[in-house]
């Protein structure tokens, strides 16, 4: 079983649903998160780190001896990446998708492949032993997400639970995040801006296809006008978190709210359960 | 020699258009003689990325010498030095100004982008 949790809006709670899920949870779990340009996951299960991996992916070197400066690679990259400039071959590894196109058509074999970082993925154990935990972090100055993203969901357990912690948004790192997930926990928040990006995020997941429900945090402030939407799309409304000051108490410490309340912590174990009836139930572990 | 200048339209009397990558032409003429070649730039000006190498690329495969423009940004200005292409930043007016300012040994030479990349 694998629950992905994204939002459209930044901010609205995914991390603070993937840790409390996750520890809500009596089965082993693991926790992924794929916030890569800014992981926060960690500050909330303190996990112990046992691995570090460089991700690495392949960019263009130009052999101008053997370059006969027939532009074939400039014209094949869609990401201007690699340029005939003069007597000369320029390449821009940041604007590189590591296609491999370039070298793949060059009739010479001057173009080759070397490998670029782009980050880390840390592997490691959560607060109790049987949770598993990696988290990717993106390299300053680099901006392609989605191989780090992908390294991280290399740690799927396809045995038993996945959490994915998604990053905010709707474009090609929360895609990576989401893709051949179970299901999608979209986390919200009762004001225009949750919905306004709430929109963006159930057409995004109904592209891709994927079982999903919300989640309503900080439920109490804001209007209605979400929950009107829910039910004109007919999205089922999983929990509601309300909006409390000792749960942002716990949350500015690092705390997991379900410290403050047993109750909370039912509801989690509830939401899982819940989730399991939503997708096909074979698929869920026991 | 040949100098390129960034144009809102396609003759001498036009004004610059002060983005380079995506400007919608690119005027490539020759100082002695003031013919001019024009590119027509539209398929860079929406470009999602890396309008201003592929503009850089046109304006050396022109065989122009210098480019006279108002921003140019840092993947542009880097695949021009790599084709020996001088640049002029921060110019404005007509293309023909430029043209005659330049004729007069107005203009210094730039050693850095003047704008920002685009993500």
């Amino acid at each position: 079983m694998i629950i992905s949790i994204a939002s459209g809006k930044g901010g609205t709670g995914k991390t603070t649903v993937a840790a409390n899920l996750a520890a809500s949870l009596d089965q082993a779990v693991t926790v992924l998160d794929c916030d890569v340009e800014e992981p926060n996951l960690h500050l909330f299960l303190h996990p112990k780190i046992h691995t570090r991996e460089n991700v690495v992916a392949p960019i263009p070197r130009v052999d101008m001896e053997k370059c006969t400066l027939c532009k074939r690679c400039m014209e094949i990259c869609r990401f201007n990446a690699i340029a005939v400039a003069g007597k000369t071959v320029v390449t821009f590894p940041e604007l590189c998708h590591s296609c491999g196109g370039c070298s793949a058509i060059c009739p010479e074999g001057a173009v080759t492949e070397m490998e670029r970082v782009l980050g880390i993925v840390e592997t490691g154990t959560g607060p109790v032993p049987d949770m598993g935990f990696a988290q990717g972090l993106l390299d300053v100055g680099q901006v392609m997400v989605p191989p780090v993203i992908r390294k991280v969901k290399s740690h799927i357990d396809t045995q038993g639970i996945t959490l994915i912690d998604a990053p905010p948004g709707t474009s090609c790192p929360v895609i990576a995040a989401m893709k051949d997930t179970d299901f999608v926990i979209l986390v919200t928040e009762p004001t225009p801006f949750g919905l306004n990006d709430l929109k963006l995020a159930v057409e995004t997941v109904r592209m891709m296809d994927i079982p999903h429900g919300l989640i309503i945090n900080r439920a109490g402030m804001g209007d209605d006008a979400v929950y009107a939407y829910a039910k004109e799309q007919h999205l089922p409304v999983l929990l509601e978190i309300p909006f409390d000051r000792k749960i942002a108490e716990a949350y500015s410490r690092g705390d997991l709210i379900i410290s403050r309340s047993n109750d909370l912590k039912e509801k989690f174990q509830t939401l899982y359960h819940d989730i399991c009836r939503l997708v096909d139930a074979q698929r869920c572990a026991p | 020699m040949k100098i390129a200048i960034t144009s809102t339209g396609q003759d001498l009397s036009a004004e610059m258009d002060p983005r380079f990558g995506r400007a919608a032409y690119i005027l490539v003429v020759d100082t002695d003689t003031l013919n001019f070649d024009v590119i027509d730039n539209a398929a860079n000006k929406d470009a999602f990325k890396g309008a201003g190498i592929q503009a850089a690329a046109a304006v050396s495969d022109k065989g122009a010498q210098v480019l006279l423009t108002g921003f140019c940004g840092p993947n542009a200005f880097k695949t021009l030095e790599a084709a020996g292409v001088k640049v002029v930043n921060d110019v404005s007016g007509t293309v023909q100004d430029a043209v005659d300012r330049f004729k007069t040994g107005a203009y210094d030479y730039s050693s850095a982008p003047n704008a920002d990349g685009h993500w």
